[in-house]
């Protein structure tokens, strides 16, 4: 239940912003999860709708998902990332940290494990809308 | 696009008391050795501790603690296992024995990611053992930490204190608060680093003496307490850290 926590803090910057934006209601928050950290879809709604405060009553949660790519700083490959190429406990290190895909994952060109996570990490609160 | 991580740390560190980065502008000066001892010591005199290993390319905490096989339990977040009387965390539970060649923008992301997902609960002191030098991890947590106190460690070289004058000028600069430096590994009798402190404003929390049995007592808790590092450091909780 690590999504749990990530909704969390999805809740609180959605808070923030709407707080800044003097919105009454939230109608709307918007979020894009990269695929890199493997986020459980359900369990993270499931957490957000149980989180959110009296101003999110009527919010809807848009959840996106968004493929990962990686881009080589050697070589300059760019690839996608792909879980099924991964074993579990390998994939779980990286879904808590996906920092961690540089110790296990390498540019599929030239076996650098110097790439870029061009695309995809993580989660980010896209947009919140709301009646003042 | 907002990263919505940041806006949770506050509440992951409401619980502690005090948090104590133990830090230096130079690698090699035994910073880890500092933080370990300095949080077992603490932990030792009754207060509820926590150690976390913010150097991950190069972490050590793990192996001066001999860590076992524990892992974070995942419930609504990580909750860092208990190791030697110490809530424990560190990168290593996700890489293992094997590197992590992390470049800065990946060091800031992975910090932030366990900033925000690690659960600490109910402490009275946190000790952060930092990567070397003013880099990422120090400028992350000086912005999303508030009340973050640095200790600085040195040696008698004056190579590595002209790195800690200009890591102190520049906590200063930014108004965090320095608990003060300490001398490490010193082979002589030399008072210059006590003088060069006083001069740069901030108070000088002692020197240890070069003990060879630490490299002994790396990975076996009993012994640690044995040496130089923790009759120095134990005098320093004793004046009035905890």
């Amino acid at each position: 239940m690590h999504e749990w926590a990530l909704a969390e803090a999805v809740i609180a910057a959605a808070t923030e912003i709407a707080k800044k934006e003097k919105l009454k209601q939230v109608t709307e928050v918007t979020i894009k999860i990269g695929e890199l950290q493997q986020v459980e879809r359900e369990i993270f709604v499931f957490a957000l709708k149980q989180l959110k405060p009296v101003s999110f009553n009527n919010t809807r949660f848009r959840v996106t998902r968004g493929k990962t790519k990686l881009k080589c700083r050697a070589c300059g490959n760019i690839w996608l990332f792909q879980k099924a190429k991964l074993n579990a406990e390998t994939a779980e290190a990286i879904h808590f940290v996906p920092e961690v895909a540089h110790t296990y994952m390498k540019c599929p060109r030239c076996g650098s494990p110097d790439f870029e996570i061009a695309e995809g990490r993580g989660i980010w609160l896209e947009n919140v809308k709301g009646a003042c | 696009m907002v990263d919505p991580r940041t806006s949770v740390v506050e509440e992951r560190f409401s619980g502690i008391g005090r948090i104590i980065a133990i830090s230096s502008g130079k690698g090699g000066v035994g910073k880890s050795l500092v933080a370990t001892t300095l949080a077992l010591m603490l932990a030792r005199k009754g207060c509820k501790v926590g150690l976390f290993d913010l150097d991950f390319t190069s972490p050590s905490t793990h192996i001066i603690l001999g860590a076992g096989d524990a892992k974070p339990k995942e419930d609504k977040g990580l909750w860092p296992p208990e190791v030697s009387g110490l809530k424990y965390m560190s990168l290593i539970y996700y890489t293992g024995d094997k590197a992590a060649p992390l470049r800065g923008v990946d060091t800031s992301n992975a910090l932030i990611e366990l900033l925000a997902v690690t659960r600490w609960g109910s402490l009275d002191f946190l000790v952060i053992d930092m990567p070397p030098g003013i880099g990422d991890a120090v400028l992350d947590l000086i912005r999303l930490v508030r009340n973050i106190e640095f200790l600085v460690v040195t040696t008698s070289s004056p190579l590595a204190f002209e790195t800690v004058k200009k890591f102190v000028a520049l906590l200063k600069d930014m108004k965090v608060e320095v608990l003060g430096i300490l001398e490490n590994m010193k082979m002589n009798d030399s008072d210059s680093v006590e003088a060069k402190t006083k001069k740069l404003g901030v108070p000088f929390l002692g020197e240890i003496r070069y003990d060879p049995k630490v490299e002994k007592a790396i990975g076996r808790e009993a012994m640690l307490f044995d040496t130089a590092i923790a009759q120095e450091i134990k005098e320093i909780v004793e004046s009035g850290l905890c």
